[in-house]
């Protein structure tokens, strides 16, 4: 089984996506801040993380900047799963090595999901 | 007897007076010159601060317009006190200094001003955020959870549940367009509206689009008939927003035909440019609201406008979209009779290294 990681501080964003993800036979793993969301995908070697970027104690794009430092984390794809649709933070964080950026208020849950799996498949 | 006799004192007011008269009139000579610069530049000075959205008293244009007036007056009228009335020097520096204290203060209610503004500008930037992150993630929780729902994942859904769970989601739906839609906006309005150019075909963003629209096409009773020309060298332009751009405009071509009818899209080369055209056979645009049509929040009169739903914002998003990408919109209606929407991009040579 798949194990995905999502980093996101709301937590009716974490039931919805992450039971939808389960549904999908992937096993979800959550961390509601940018801390325990670095640890957690040293400890745990998910498959994929999803991360935002307004997240407490660690922003988002300092946590993917640590992720794509490190030797044991650094092949993991991160999807950018956020709100904030500027230019810069869009650049800024495909620059760090991120997978792919979606804004959620433009996906569907279905979308989220195909853009996931493709991840994972092209990622093996 | 005492005129005559030179006093030390008074030689040293006299030198005080020249220096300031000529101090006063260096201040003077730049102030004017800037005032002159700024009437010409900005000659509708109400109309600019206006546009600030605050008054006239706070407005840094109007109040250094006034200092400049001061000064050219004050200067004047001093001259010809100095010259003419006043013989004690002293009485004229106590009243220049008098002057100075006044426009110090005044200069510091301008600089004041200016930093309302900044200020304004800052909590407008405040504002798009907060507007953006907050109100868009409870939506989207709601959104997915809806999503989920009707999946019927969770557990069947009953009869008759369906419609009002796809109600719930087209609204929301709704509500994120718009907010969609007033963010754009407020980025158009303050020039941060950054496009992500790329070549791109555009007959491939019409296809897709088609595809997307052909439930609601059937739904309402409209034939899509695409005619492209084969090819066709790519758009530059930013791809999403030409698709939003599109979209919108085949969304109104829909929603305004009434009962059935056919909505017919072109796309071909015309001189330097990529020429795109939407003709529908709809209810039309009534003339006297014609030249509003682009206008921000206008929804026209015509006959379909309280059957259907619409923020007012599409056609003017569509304009600063294809404005911005160094293109051009239009339309020509006629009541009754239907409407055709055209714009056009400007093609560019295609480089390796762009493309890549």
């Amino acid at each position: 089984m798949e194990k995905i990681l999502f980093i996101e501080d709301e937590s009716n964003l974490q039931k919805t996506l992450g039971s939808a993800l389960g549904q999908e036979g992937y096993e979800v793993i959550s961390a509601l801040d940018g801390e325990t969301g670095l640890r957690m995908a040293k400890e745990k070697k998910p498959d994929l993380i999803l991360l935002d970027l307004i997240l407490p104690r660690l922003h988002g794009l300092e946590v993917l900047k640590k992720l794509k430092e490190e030797e044991e984390t650094k092949n993991i794809p991160v999807i950018v799963l956020t709100n904030l649709e500027g230019l810069t933070e869009i650049e800024k964080a495909i620059e760090l090595g991120a997978t792919t950026y979606l804004v959620k208020a433009q996906y569907s849950l279905e979308e989220i999901i195909t853009k996931i799996k493709k991840t994972l498949t092209d990622n093996h | 007897m005492l005129a005559i006799t030179p006093c030390p004192g008074r030689s040293l007011l006299t030198l005080a007076i020249y220096y300031l008269t000529f101090y006063f009139y260096l201040v003077n000579c730049y102030n004017k010159l800037v005032s002159v610069k700024k009437i010409l530049k900005q000659l509708n000075i109400p109309a600019q601060c206006k546009k600030y959205g605050i008054s006239l008293w706070q407005c840094p244009s109007f109040l250094f317009l006034i200092m400049g007036f001061i000064i050219i007056a004050a200067s004047i009228i001093f001259y010809f006190l100095g010259m003419h009335y006043i013989d004690d020097p002293a009485t004229v520096v106590f009243f220049v200094l008098i002057l100075a204290a006044l426009l110090f203060c005044l200069a510091y209610i301008i600089t004041n001003s200016f930093e309302n503004l900044v200020e304004a500008s800052r909590m407008k930037t405040e504002f798009i955020n907060i507007v953006s992150h907050q109100l868009r993630t409870p939506l989207s929780s709601l959104r997915w959870a809806i999503e989920l729902l009707i999946s019927g994942n969770l557990g069947k859904v009953g009869e008759g549940q369906e419609e009002y769970f796809r109600i719930i989601k087209e609204n929301i739906s709704r509500i994120n367009n718009l907010i969609s839609e007033l963010l754009t906006i407020s980025r158009i309005e303050s020039a941060r509206f950054p496009l992500r150019e790329e070549f791109f075909s555009l007959v491939e963003v019409v296809k897709e689009l088609i595809a997307e629209f052909e439930p609601f096409a059937k739904a309402s009773n409209v034939e899509i008939k695409f005619n492209f020309e084969e090819k066709l060298p790519k758009a530059f332009a930013d791809r999403e927003k030409i698709k939003r751009t599109i979209e919108n405009l085949l969304d109104n071509a829909i929603r305004y035909i009434g009962d059935k009818g056919k909505v017919e899209i072109k796309v071909l080369k015309k001189n330097k440019f990529i020429y795109f055209e939407i003709k529908d056979n709809g209810v039309g645009i009534p003339k006297k609201d014609q030249k509003y049509i682009f206008e921000k929040f206008f929804r026209s009169e015509n006959a379909l406008r309280y059957q259907t739903q619409g923020s007012g914002l599409g056609l003017y998003i569509a304009r600063a979209i294809i404005e911005k990408s160094g293109g051009r919109i239009g339309f020509q209606s006629k009541e009754g009779k239907g409407t055709t929407f055209w714009f056009i991009l400007p093609i560019k040579k295609e480089t390796k290294a762009k493309s890549a």
